[in-house]
């Protein structure tokens, strides 16, 4: 490992920073200036169609993760459990009802302003259902839902399609066009579809980057912090375009460069593993859990939980000759809304095409949407890959579920067990 | 001789493994794990070295003709001596201590230092009797076997003579850290060896013969590996501490070389190994966020119950009608006992049970790992426990049909067998020699 350079602070960093510190400023002055907003969540995120009625997107979840890497979710939880809610509850939920409870101080230390509109998008997560009911408990604020049908088998039909753009046209324009006072403005949605479109091609660049040996990038801890301008708030801006398009410059220079991905403690000077992840990580010990990887030279090419937001690299891309239709099949093809067999075929061709030499799940009890049947997966893809799997349990954002010696002793026995196979037992 | 060797650092205990060159086992040592990692893997280190010093002593006689039953004899009554003479050593090391710690005791008054000497050489004119031949003894613990007896005798002093029970067992408690935290105190192969040859008799013959030769001989450590849940507290470096997972796999493929599936149940964690054909690691499974259901939840039970662990599987074979049991919390598990004692449960049935909600626990890591592929071996200190290897067989038959289960009476040793069998393979491949 080397010290980490100025030259490694990358422009591509800088420019999400400050993106990410115009939006709360804008947010934290919106009652004074009267923007509107709209709390949604990551996974079917309708973010472009917020954008051309110039409402601004709130986003729970990531106020969630931030909360949990500020140290703050110890106590936001606490403060949900005293008004009710239970151990097993996903504990973003817990942390945001904590946040909200006590001033919903937002991650950039500015308070967030109440919700104009609950934009539940559903994308397989039930939670979610019952996120916002409390959030409108909360605030009553009003509630427009679209229903997204799961994905059972892998293929999304008309029918499907059909069926989420009616609602769209139906139900969540119109709440729109009434929290905005604005007329929905097609060509508008269509200006930012075309600058999500862009973004998305840069994106998936870097994340199939990983494909080269060694790969650049870390595909899942470092990847966390690439998806997010097109995760949060940012898909369908300029801003957006010009993030991945400067990242996407830094890959292609660290791949010249021969050089490995960069993390917290520097660069990974040898790749030792390539590991496939599932499963969203862990938040609260981000940094540490980072680091068992990278000091056994451990670097994930590929994962599944940069995928939550949108799977683009399947060739899905949101298409501005067909606005609603695009934006329906985008929150079809969420990784949450994919059924079982989706997901192992996805894990199983990873292994494969990024060359990695086993996978790792990183299950956490309180998130049913992503860990229920991951066993499973784990035998399936085991089966399908002839790459052996690994299997650790931490949480979301509640630092009492995350038992460091216990996963670091996981972890260690897992990579020693690929070498071992590596070496065909001569290790 | 160039020896390899293993440790496994264990939450509860300690143990070495010495292999010869040609991989044969040469000597194996125990110890409790303590808080102090580096004297436990130093004395389980040196426990394992002496053991290997007696097979050789033996292999010298079976070579010079003397016959196998006179020479296991032979050796069986040297070593007995032998445990004697370093039970001898560690009582003057305690002995020492307890007067130490006695002076510093201001609350002490005048009959305390004068009680505690008369226990300690009560104790000492005890030991032949303790090492006679057929006499049983409770543990292999320098602190088990002299702790209950010193506890025994403190009681009596405390009747007799007015001092403080407390106060005399709460001396013990210090003095005895001082006793297993120091390597010394087990004291040498070669001083003890000399003294148990007079005892054992035969000094001038085959047996006499064997003893100085082998004394003499230099044990030369070409390899070593750590592993187990202290590994990175080993005194070994980095590239020489392999996961316990990959040592379990090895070790149980070892000992029983069609072995597919590993059930290791250790002090705090429960492991589901699946291996292949030549021992590699091909899935695993481990308890995580808790342990439940693992060696040190029969701890508790058993000092709930004022019983040694080694009499809780013994007692829990005698039910007829197990209860049935769902919690596996260690923390809950006395208040789950006192329940049940109270509803007027008989022990042994609460504890057949209690056995059973273990082995129920495992079950669920060996499917999670991949399930039971013939043949399964169970591993680890639970696996000497007859009752947890009763429900064990019948949970296994219940969800698996008929699979050959295997399991060693040095099933303890597993862990440390494979990490010496991986020194082993790394010494092959040229290593420094260390002599000792």
């Amino acid at each position: 490992m080397t010290i980490p350079t100025k030259s490694q602070k990358d422009d591509s960093q800088l420019r999400q920073k400050t993106m990410i510190a115009r939006h709360f400023d804008r947010l934290a002055a919106a009652p004074e200036t009267g923007e509107k907003n709209v709390y949604t969540f990551v996974p079917g995120n309708l973010t472009e169609l917020l954008l051309s009625f110039d409402l601004l997107p709130v986003l729970p979840e990531i106020n969630s993760l931030q909360s949990a890497m500020r140290g703050k979710t110890a106590e936001y939880i606490s403060i949900a459990e005293k008004l009710g809610h239970s151990e097993d509850v996903c504990t973003y939920v817990k942390s945001d009802i904590g946040m909200m409870k006590s001033g919903n101080i937002g991650p950039t230390g500015q308070r967030l302003p109440n919700p104009d509109l609950l934009l539940l998008s559903y994308t397989g997560c039930f939670t979610f259902l019952k996120w916002f009911e409390l959030l409108r408990e909360e605030y009553h604020a009003p509630v427009a839902m679209l229903h997204v049908p799961y994905q059972p088998d892998g293929r999304i039909t008309p029918a499907m399609r059909d069926y989420v753009v009616k609602q769209l046209k139906d139900d969540i324009i119109p709440a729109l066009e009434r929290i905005s006072g604005r007329a929905y403005d097609e060509d508008k949605l269509r200006e930012h579809l075309k600058l999500s479109a862009q973004a998305e091609d840069d994106l998936v660049w870097v994340l199939q980057s990983a494909k080269h040996k060694p790969s650049p990038i870390d595909a899942y801890f470092g990847a966390v912090y690439y998806v997010g301008p097109i995760f949060s708030a940012f898909r369908g801006t300029e801003g957006a375009v010009a993030y991945y398009q400067a990242l996407r410059a830094e890959i292609a220079e660290r791949i010249r460069e021969g050089k490995g991905p960069v993390t917290p403690d520097g660069d990974i000077e040898k790749e030792r593993f390539r590991v496939v992840v599932e499963g969203p990580p862990n938040w609260t010990s981000f940094r540490q859990f980072w680091k068992m990887f990278a000091d056994e030279g451990a670097v994930a090419v590929a994962s599944t939980y940069t995928k939550v937001g949108g799977v683009y690299d399947a060739g899905f891309r949101h298409d501005p000759s067909r606005p609603l239709e695009s934006l329906a099949e985008y929150c079809l093809g969420c990784y949450t809304n994919l059924g079982l067999p989706t997901r192992i075929e996805m894990l199983a061709q990873y292994v494969r095409d990024y060359e990695a030499d086993g996978f790792l799940i990183n299950s956490v009890k309180s998130c049913n949407s992503f860990s229920a049947g991951q066993l499973h997966i784990l035998r399936e893809v085991e089966k399908r890959s002839g790459k052996p799997g690994g299997f650790i349990e931490s949480d979301l954002v509640d630092p009492r579920y995350f038992s460091a010696a216990n996963i670091k002793n996981r972890l260690e026995s897992y990579f020693q067990m690929l070498e071992q196979k590596r070496l065909g037992g001569a290790a | 001789m160039n020896y390899t060797i293993g440790v496994d650092l264990g939450s509860t205990t300690t143990k070495a493994v010495v292999l010869g060159e040609d991989g044969t086992v040469m000597g194996r040592g125990i110890t409790n794990s303590r808080s102090n990692y580096e004297v436990a893997c130093q004395v389980a280190m040196g426990e394992a070295l002496i053991n290997t010093r007696f097979s050789l002593i033996r292999g010298r006689l079976d070579a010079a003709g003397v016959p196998a039953a006179q020479a296991r004899q032979s050796v069986l009554t040297l070593e007995r001596w032998f445990r004697a003479q370093q039970y001898r050593s560690q009582l003057f090391v305690l002995t020492r201590e307890l007067q130490r710690f006695a002076s510093k005791l201001l609350t002490g008054g005048p009959g305390l230092k004068p009680a505690v000497a008369r226990i300690t050489e009560q104790m000492e004119v005890e030991i032949p009797e303790l090492f006679s031949e057929g006499t049983r003894r409770k543990s292999d613990f320098f602190r088990d076997l002299a702790g209950s007896r010193y506890m025994q005798l403190a009681e009596g002093e405390a009747r007799a003579t007015g001092v403080g029970f407390d106060q005399v067992v709460g001396l013990f408690d210090k003095a005895i850290l001082d006793v297993e935290n120091s390597a010394e105190a087990a004291g040498q192969f070669e001083e003890h060896v000399r003294a148990a040859l007079v005892h054992a008799g035969d000094a001038d013959g085959e047996l006499g013969r064997a003893v100085t030769d082998i004394a003499a001989l230099k044990l030369s450590q070409i390899g070593s590996v750590g592993t187990g849940y202290g590994r990175q507290r080993l005194p070994f470096p980095e590239g020489q501490i392999k996961s316990e997972i990959l040592c379990h796999g090895l070790g149980a493929h070892a000992m029983f070389p069609d072995t597919r599936t590993v059930l290791d149940i250790g002090g705090q964690d429960t492991k589901a190994i699946q291996v292949d054909d030549q021992g590699i690691v091909t899935s695993f499974q481990m308890n995580d966020r808790c342990a439940a259901g693992c060696g040190r939840y029969l701890g508790y039970i058993a000092d709930e119950m004022n019983l040694g662990l080694h009499e809780l599987g013994p007692l829990a074979c005698e039910s007829k009608t197990p209860v049935r049991i769902n919690s596996t919390c260690t923390v809950f598990a006395g208040a789950e006992l006192r329940e049940r004692l109270s509803l007027g449960e008989k022990r042994e049935d609460i504890l057949a049970g209690l056995h059973r909600a273990i082995i129920l626990r495992a079950m669920s890591l060996i499917a999670r790992s991949g399930g039971v592929s013939d043949q399964f071996t169970f591993t680890g200190g639970v696996a000497k426990n007859p009752a947890a290897v009763r429900a064990l067989r019948a949970l296994l038959r219940e969800n698996y049909g008929d699979v050959h289960i295997n399991i060693s009476d040095d099933s303890i040793y597993t862990g440390a067998l494979g990490a010496a069998l991986f020194a082993l393979r790394e010494a092959t491949r040229g290593h420094a020699v260390t002599t000792h």
